[in-house]
């Protein structure tokens, strides 16, 4: 039997398992959206703007792994999403966002919502595809999903024009695709794998170094396993938090630009560095001249123009960090030669010291609530075991410091794009995808004021999120370049006319607090937390003047670090 | 240093613009670019100059590797290779000048295509330095319009750029 466009695009996303679709509807998409309201097997979730919908979709392929759906209209539905699309881009996160596209005929006439999505997509996907024949369409969309949850994953924009979704063919939905000039690389080079080991047992100084890849890749099990057989010290990047158990004694924190001193102090004076998944991002390397000037470097990226792009490595392995990682712990398990313990026993020694400086240390009895407290209480609170999304800013970096994630895609944020209004839509994703957790979204009334429209939505859908508003009636991160760097001059950084964001809460149909002593924070969390069917907005006023330490300035290196 | 590469890439619409959008978008330079379709109509084969440092080069081959359309590629300056690049030079051809340019067109083992009473067309093959000569070698007021394809390369031996 034929079926129309639109419903072998719906029926496409059934055959590939598709749970949710994210979406807005508009012109172009009328015939998908007819498609979709005749049936319940993908569940479609109205946001309240596409940015939303893409960032709601981006939270839910991060914490599930799954891809994330999305379904925009052409032209500003299109437009409106490009933000979303580039913060997956960024990090990686394996998105099919649809978008429609006026009819074939009008392509290019400048038709009403007409938006080239090919075009301006094509800079922040890893792929783009223009259906230009229904006979295409089942095809291309199996093809949208193989590459955006193969190789390195990334985005991938379908544009579909609307005659398309009215024209019939016959539905066959491939069970899989190939492409000839698309092969992503799964193992390691076996000889630079030993190359690999051995430079890594004769390692008097090591340091392992960890990013988004054993998230994406799945690799936390053999990377917790391999660094706790060689009892080395380990740090994640923003990006690879929870890769990691935070609570093990071998893990550092974080290193880069607001990272722990141990990790970035040990990352420094280490002889040996073992980088796995992760990318030499600048807020990670810092000044590059004098990033790890003793080091022999190993690094495995499944992106080969991941390998000695900003820093040269001395054994590069293409390939899943998961079976690299396998597969050195096979080549350690039958390796005789011992570790130097002597020299690894004065390392750790010289790690405790850099540790013993506390640089995470705060001002525990002020009377201002100190942002740094709200995080901590969190992680207590929810056992430490709560999805945490975030926003941009001094607030992002106060929960990667101070919530410690022993589970890998626990922590959902925009690392790479640097995206404020990501939190609360991303959270909705999060929520979704895992209906039996808590989720909290930590946020400052800078960036939740950017997707605030999605409380709407989450009333709709009833995702009782936890948003903890650290509001410090700034701009927090830019008050701090202002205060280091301008002299004070705090040019836009302060928040004037700031909504009641309790009252604001309730006229969304949701709970609202306002916290304003530290001797409330905890009992408000508990509240919040017991109000298990609720979304509760926590309004916490923090201390407008506390700043994010530890700092590597710019054009500084790991050891020049600014502490308290 | 100069590098000559080649790339098969699937020969769909947008092709060309994920690869020019990759050089605009990183910042690396084009010094030409040629693209046709090969003999097997699925694929086109596009020759790219461009200039960079060893780590830029080794950038740039990753990053095309990386898009999706392109099937396989080549750096021709790994080896030994030949280049070509086709040029069509229209020319003021009068009086006495004629006889000159004639010479001078054969010297640089070019051809005259099309001939006006005042004009002549010349069309010359060679790498990129012999057309720049033949250039240097006209009297600047006497060229009225000059096309040059960019580069196409092929390895020499029994190297070459297939599936």
């Amino acid at each position: 039997m034929e079926l129309t466009g639109a419903e072998i695009f719906v029926r496409s996303l059934q055959d590939e398992g598709v749970e949710y679709i994210f979406g807005y509807p508009g012109g172009a998409v009328l015939h998908i959206y007819d498609a979709l309201h005749g049936q319940d097997k993908v569940k479609h979730i109205l946001t309240r703007h596409e940015q939303g919908a893409t960032h709601a979709a981006d939270g839910y392929a991060r914490s599930t792994g799954k891809p994330g759906v999305v379904i925009v209209t052409s032209g500003p539905g299109a437009t409106n999403a490009i933000t979303g699309i580039a913060t997956a881009y960024m990090d990686s996160i394996p998105l099919v966002v649809f978008t429609g596209q006026v009819p074939t005929h009008l392509i290019g006439n400048d038709a009403f919502q007409e938006a080239d999505n090919i075009g301006i997509t094509r800079p922040c996907v890893k792929h783009n595809f223009l259906v230009q024949d229904v006979a295409d369409l089942a095809e291309t969309v199996k093809k949208a999903f193989y590459v955006a949850t193969t190789g390195r994953p990334g985005p991938v924009v379908v544009d579909i024009p609307k005659d398309i979704t009215a024209q019939k063919t016959e539905y066959r939905y491939p069970d899989k695709v190939s492409m000839r000039s698309y092969n992503p690389v799964h193992v390691g080079h076996a000889g630079q794998i030993k190359r690999a080991v051995r430079l890594l047992q004769s390692a008097k100084r090591p340091m392992i170094y960890t990013g988004g890849g054993v998230i994406l890749g799945n690799a936390s099990g053999p990377l917790t396993e391999l660094a706790s057989r060689l009892n080395y010290p380990v740090t994640n990047t923003l990006m690879g938090l929870g890769g990691f158990p935070a609570t093990a004694p071998q893990f550092l924190g974080m290193l880069g630009m607001h990272g722990t001193y141990e990790a970035n102090m040990a990352m420094h004076h280490c002889d040996v560095l073992f980088a796995v998944g992760a990318r030499f991002d600048d807020r990670v390397t810092g000044n590059i001249e004098k990033f790890c000037p003793n080091a022999e470097i190993i690094h495995i990226d499944i992106d080969p123009s991941s390998i000695s792009k900003n820093v040269k490595v001395d054994v590069p392995i293409v390939g899943c960090v998961g079976n690299v990682l396998q597969a050195m712990l096979r080549l350690l398990e039958k390796s005789s030669s011992a570790p130097d313990t002597a020299a690894l026993d004065e390392w750790w020694q010289q790690i405790g010291e850099w540790r013993a400086m506390d640089c995470l240390k705060y001002d525990r009895d002020s009377e201002l609530i100190k942002p740094q407290f709200v995080v901590e209480s969190l992680y207590k609170v929810t056992g430490g075991d709560a999805f945490i999304t975030s926003d941009v800013g001094q607030h992002q970096m106060w929960a990667a410091q101070y919530y410690k994630f022993d589970k890998p895609r626990r922590w959902i944020n925009s690392g790479g794009l640097g995206t404020m209004g990501f939190g609360l839509p991303a959270a909705m994703g999060v929520q979704l995808g895992n209906p039996d957790n808590t989720v909290a979204c930590i946020t400052g009334e800078g960036s939740i004021q950017m997707c605030i429209q999605e409380l709407s939505t989450c009333l709709q859908y009833k995702l009782p999120i936890k948003v903890v508003n650290l509001n410090n009636r700034y701009l927090g991160m830019v008050r701090q370049w202002q205060e280091f760097f301008y002299q004070g001059r705090y040019a836009m950084s302060y928040m004037e006319s700031l909504p009641d964001f309790v009252k604001l809460a309730e006229s969304y149909g949701h709970v609202g607090m306002l916290i304003d002593k530290p001797g409330d924070v905890e009992g408000a969390l508990k509240e919040a937390m017991a109000l298990k069917d609720r979304l509760v907005f926590m309004d916490f006023i923090t201390d407008q003047s506390e700043n994010v330490y530890p700092m590597i300035p710019a054009g500084g290196g790991q050891n020049e670090m600014i502490l308290v | 240093m100069r590098h000559i590469i080649s790339i098969l890439m699937e020969n769909e619409t947008g092709a060309l613009s994920r690869v020019a959008g990759l050089f605009s978008a990183r910042g690396y330079n084009i010094e030409s670019l040629t693209v046709a379709p090969t003999e097997d109509p699925s694929l086109s084969r596009m020759t790219l100059v461009t200039r960079g440092t060893d780590e830029i080069i080794e950038q740039i081959t990753k990053q095309l590797n990386k898009l999706i359309d392109v099937v396989k590629l080549m750096d021709m300056t790994e080896g030994p290779h030949i280049e070509r690049e086709m040029m069509l030079v229209k020319v003021k051809a009068e009086g006495d000048g004629r006889e000159e340019l004639k010479r001078l067109s054969d010297i640089f083992r070019g051809r005259i295509i099309d001939v006006t009473d005042r004009t002549y067309t010349i069309e010359l093959t060679g790498a990129g330095d012999k057309l720049d000569a033949f250039l240097l070698a006209l009297d600047p007021v006497a060229i009225i319009e000059v096309v040059r394809s960019g580069v196409s390369g092929i390895a020499r031996g029994e190297r070459a750029l297939r599936i």
